[in-house]
């Protein structure tokens, strides 16, 4: 089956994880990927906890079962992490990039973790000064494609101005806040 | 075909399972569509909707009060000679129950995609088979899908298996809630004109609206003539599975994807090995991968066509495996297991018995191969039922079951022929 | 209609329409609903002002009518009914119900001849339907 790459998201109702896992699995299509990408469905409530997810290969994927140990995870609300959730089945090397004014040494006692990477962001605020509203996902996707490298940033962005464009087209504020947002994101992660 | 070399080059593009299935009913651009919209099937609705709205089609479509008037309306459009679709799931499947039959009874080649739910109570809208599984003997043909890629490809040839003069059947194309059906994959598309000129203009076998052959649709038949007719729908099913390969092979010269009554995954040597149908058999043939570069002779029989079922040619690929576990995604609710496990069973019966062969010849040699066969034990088969309400199923859980059928081959003991697979005990 | 010995006379599964169609129309012609009647409409051409009141209130059309005017009843369809007795006006009374075992013996076969004759679907015309493709019997 190849080497598959597969990633959790973390996230509230609300906060775009199933969005962002959509986005990128759409962007490393486009760049010649084999993707998945869903959410686990539960009732989907404002606020309440959320989880999806995507894989990612360069041959096909068989497999439909849900990810229970991803290499990457990706943390859009940093309060989720008090629930132990973030950190569960994830391999002893896994790599965390996460939504908070924290930086990565600070997060990474939080997430009582010693080994792997652990990078963050402040897309809480990016999104605020961006899009005037707290919907960390898309700039969550810039720090990621950065903490990673899981491709260029280019070819997600051209994807997703497309994509938003399709779907906010006459609201160009928010095409332009959120290219500007994942762009932010991308500059400002910080890892070790 | 001139499409497979451009196949090569198209590209993948990121889809959902309903999207992709929105999207090949476009391309077939069905002439009515009456449907009402239940969860997982909702986006299939509203997509091909946002399609009619746009122009994109040319269907006629009624949005009606219910699955029962969708399926009864889609019925009433068949009668009248156009290409009808509608899409359902679960609870709305079930509320079509009563026009299914008629449907399959009427011989209208209606297509349906059938986004696989749980049937209440207790109310759930996840993943199992239980709702199509119900309708296993309703007349229609039943097409199982692994994954979006499937569904829409299925769809395509659904429509031409369908019509097809010798089978004028209703075919519903199935493919698991949300794990398929919302879940985003990479899925390969056919040119509008590839479609169109893979099914055919629609000719429909009779039609209400046909003045110069005036009919008479739906006339009560009594104990003098039911019988007859129910005969001849029992004949229909017959030539099915020959068209669906036929259908199958020539698909695949279109689009490089060959399809075929099941897929057998490493089958041909195999000592064990699992049957499933769906979402399942892909996570089945990660395992199978596994456990081949162990040295284990695991195999996979994927089952894509279940209704009819084709008995003969499922029994020929499992008749050199040692021990088989059937997983069903749906019970019988008759202590008799699973209906694919009940479906298996059963043909395997004559395998053991030597009734089995294609032209049921029994001179004295047949007759000897008969008693030889008599005395084979055959497969042992045991059954799991799994993923009831949409449980995940994973890898480790797979591995135990060809663990289990590695241990039935090693000690001949079966145990308990029926288990429940990932349920608390 | 129960399957008694002569169904099997009729034609078997793979020689019926598919889908329990029927593929001609106007099949319920054959069916003899006359053989029901108890009672029998006799019509009387003397009396008769053509006002066809009778033919309206037919629920069998057997009111036989050619150029506005009535000609006769087609006994092989005619249920007995006797709505156009009923319909007759006071005054007229050209069709009068009487018993068809009496009507029978009375008229004996010269009634079953006219009605073979006046019946607008003869058994001539009945047989080149049933040499057609045929459709269910019903």
């Amino acid at each position: 089956m190849g080497d598959v790459l597969e990633i959790r998201w973390h996230g509230r109702g609300g906060q775009g994880a199933k969005t962002a896992a959509l986005l990128l699995g759409e962007a490393a299509s486009a760049a010649g990927k084999h993707i998945q990408a869903f959410p686990e469905y539960g009732p989907e409530r404002m606020g309440a906890p959320v989880l999806a997810f995507n894989r990612i290969s360069d041959e096909p994927i068989m497999v439909h079962c849900h990810v229970s140990s991803p290499r990457i995870i990706v943390v859009l609300d940093p309060t989720l992490i008090r629930t132990g959730s973030v950190t569960a089945g994830a391999p002893e090397d896994a790599v965390y990039v996460v939504n908070t004014h924290l930086s990565p040494s600070e997060m990474r006692k939080k997430l009582g973790v010693s080994a792997g990477k652990v990078f963050t962001v402040d897309a809480t605020q990016i999104s605020l000064d961006c899009l005037g509203r707290a919907i960390p996902n898309t700039p969550m996707i810039g720090a990621l494609i950065r903490a990673t490298g899981l491709m260029k940033l280019e070819d997600f962005i051209s994807d997703t101005r497309r994509k938003l464009e399709k779907k906010f087209g006459s609201k160009p504020g928010i095409v332009e806040g959120n290219i500007k947002a994942i762009e932010r994101a991308y500059q400002e992660v910080k890892g070790e | 075909m001139a499409g497979s070399l451009e196949q090569e080059t198209v590209k993948f593009v990121a889809m959902t399972g309903n999207e992709a299935v929105a999207e090949a009913m476009r391309q077939i651009n069905p002439d009515v569509v009456a449907a009402y919209p239940i969860t997982p099937q909702t986006e299939i609705v509203q997509i091909f909707s946002t399609f009619v709205a746009d122009g994109l089609v040319k269907t006629e479509f009624v949005t009606v009060e219910s699955e029962h008037s969708a399926m009864s309306a889609t019925i009433g459009a068949a009668a009248a000679g156009a290409r009808a679709m509608t899409a359902t799931s679960s609870q709305g499947f079930a509320l079509m129950w009563e026009m299914l039959y008629i449907a399959a009874g009427l011989r209208l080649p209606i297509v349906m995609p059938v986004v696989n739910r749980a049937l209440s109570s207790p109310i759930n809208i996840h993943c199992d088979h239980s709702d199509t599984m119900g309708a296993r003997d309703s007349g229609w043909i039943q097409i199982f899908s692994e994954n979006a890629q499937e569904a829409y490809d299925n769809l395509i040839q659904a429509v031409r298996i369908a019509e097809s003069r010798d089978v004028l059947l209703p075919a519903m194309v199935c493919m698991d809630g949300f794990i398929v059906s919302h879940g985003m994959e990479s899925v390969k598309l056919l040119m509008d004109e590839e479609v169109r000129g893979f099914i055919g203009e629609y000719e429909p076998a009779y039609s209400l609206l046909d003045v110069d052959h005036p009919i008479t649709v739906g006339a009560l038949d009594f104990a003098d003539w039911y019988f007859e007719h129910k005969r001849q729908e029992a004949a229909a099913e017959a030539p099915v599975a020959e068209v669906v390969l036929k259908v199958g092979e020539e698909y695949g010269k279109l689009t490089g994807r060959s399809y075929g009554l099941f897929e057998a995954y490493r089958l041909d040597d195999a000592e064990v090995a699992v049957v499933a149908l769906g979402s399942t058999a892909g996570t089945a043939k990660a395992v199978v991968d596994e456990l081949r570069q162990k040295g284990v002779r695991a195999g996979l029989l994927k089952i894509r066509l279940y209704r009819p079922f084709p008995k003969d040619a499922i029994v020929r690929a499992l008749s050199g495996v040692k021990a088989i576990a059937v997983l069903d995604r749906s019970d019988t609710f008759s202590t008799m297991g699973g209906p694919v496990f009940i479906d298996i069973k059963a043909s395997m019966y004559d395998l053991m018995h030597g009734e089995h062969g294609e032209h049921g010849e029994h001179d004295a040699h047949g007759a000897q191969d008969a008693r030889e066969a008599r005395d084979m034990q055959g497969p042992r088969i045991v059954n799991y039922i799994y993923g009831l309400g949409g449980r995940d199923i994973d890898l480790e859980q797979i591995r135990k079951v060809y663990e289990r059928l590695q241990a039935i081959v090693a000690t001949g003991e079966t145990g308990e022929p029926v288990s429940y697979l990932g349920v608390r005990e | 209609m129960n399957t008694g010995e002569k169904d099997w006379d009729k034609k078997g599964w793979k020689d019926v329409p598919i889908a329990g169609l029927i593929t001609e129309p106007g099949t319920a012609r054959r069916y003899k609903t006359g053989e029901w009647r108890t009672h029998r409409p006799v019509w009387d051409p003397e009396k008769c002002i053509n006002c066809l009141l009778c033919w309206i209130y037919c629920p069998d059309s057997a009111i036989q009518v050619k150029d506005g005017k009535v000609v006769g009843i087609d006994l092989e369809h005619c249920k007995g009914c006797g709505i156009c007795a009923h319909e007759c006006p006071s005054k007229v009374r050209a069709i009068n119900m009487v018993l068809e075992s009496e009507a029978e013996a009375e008229d004996g076969e010269k009634v079953k001849e006219e009605t073979m004759r006046e019946g607008e679907e003869g058994e001539k015309e009945r047989k080149e339907e049933r040499k057609g493709e045929g459709g269910n019997e019903k």
